[in-house]
């Protein structure tokens, strides 16, 4: 499915994709993972859109397959985002807590120190993706022609009707 | 559920009440009530998240954003947070470092006064 860029709309589309995960038996305890990540994913691509492409949809694609439970959420954005890929290894990596910014010593957000300007922007660019990576099972991220695709995915059950 | 907002002065320190989803539809009313409060001269902030339901980054970005602020002030923001999803983005991203987070609004304002 597709839906324009508006932030209003990201709410429905992480509902929607926990609906559907839940009905394609992914447990209870991980709906809030996926509704947490398939909200950041959609919320970037909405982000990229409004910036970039505010008349083109937003794509989440929905599939549960095989004992998996797959979002895909493309954008049509195409721009070289910000150095977040670079900085998270993100292209195609396992989930893993230790990608996220501030996992070190020096956890990295300039908010405590107070040097810049506009507070909103302190956090480092790509902090969604990072989200990401520490919640789904598995993500992939890729560039397209258009714009990103991540790739995310949780284990989940037969299909319980 | 939307965002309800809410606050009110409780020994000195301005207690915001923070009721459903935050997110990137409805962080810009967080943000924009969290200016209202620096502006008017509140800097020793308590936001109460214990009724918050969702949080992503575009919420931790207005809560780091609040931060900033109202350090320039030299005053401080802590968080009240129990809940588990709640707190779990807190530490994905490292922000456990960054934020006081305490179970309870007079915890929270108890060690702010303690700190002073």
């Amino acid at each position: 499915m597709s839906f324009t860029p508006l932030p209003v709309h990201v709410r429905t589309a992480r509902l929607v994709a926990t609906a559907v995960a839940r009905r394609s038996g992914v447990q209870e305890a991980l709906l809030d993972e996926v509704r947490l990540a398939v909200g950041e994913a959609c919320s970037r691509a909405v982000e990229a859109h409004r910036a970039h492409c505010p008349t083109e949809p937003v794509r989440i694609e929905l599939t549960g397959t095989r004992g998996r439970f797959e979002v895909v959420v493309t954008d049509a954005a195409a721009r070289d985002d910000d150095g977040a890929l670079d900085h998270e290894g993100a292209h195609d990596h396992e989930s893993d807590s230790s990608a996220a910014p501030g996992s070190g010593s020096d956890n990295g957000y300039p908010g405590a120190d107070g040097s810049l300007d506009d507070p909103e922007a302190l956090l480092p660019q790509g902090l969604g993706l990072a989200v990401i990576a520490g919640l789904a099972d598995d993500v992939k991220i890729s560039r397209t022609a258009a714009g990103l695709s991540i790739r995310m995915s949780w284990p989940s059950g037969d299909y319980t009707g | 559920m939307d965002l309800k907002l809410d606050h009110h002065t409780k020994d000195g320190i301005e207690v915001v009440d923070v009721e459903g989803e935050i997110d990137v539809y409805t962080a810009p009313r967080l943000r924009e009530l969290l200016i209202e409060l620096v502006n008017g001269g509140h800097y020793q902030l308590v936001v109460n998240m214990e009724k918050v339901e969702f949080l992503d980054s575009t919420g931790l970005g207005v809560l780091v954003g609040g931060l900033k602020r109202v350090r320039a002030h030299d005053g401080s923001l802590d968080l009240v947070c129990t809940q588990e999803r709640i707190l779990k983005i807190f530490r994905i991203t490292g922000l456990t470092k960054v934020f006081g987070i305490h179970d309870t609004v007079d915890e929270a304002i108890t060690a702010r006064k303690s700190e002073k």
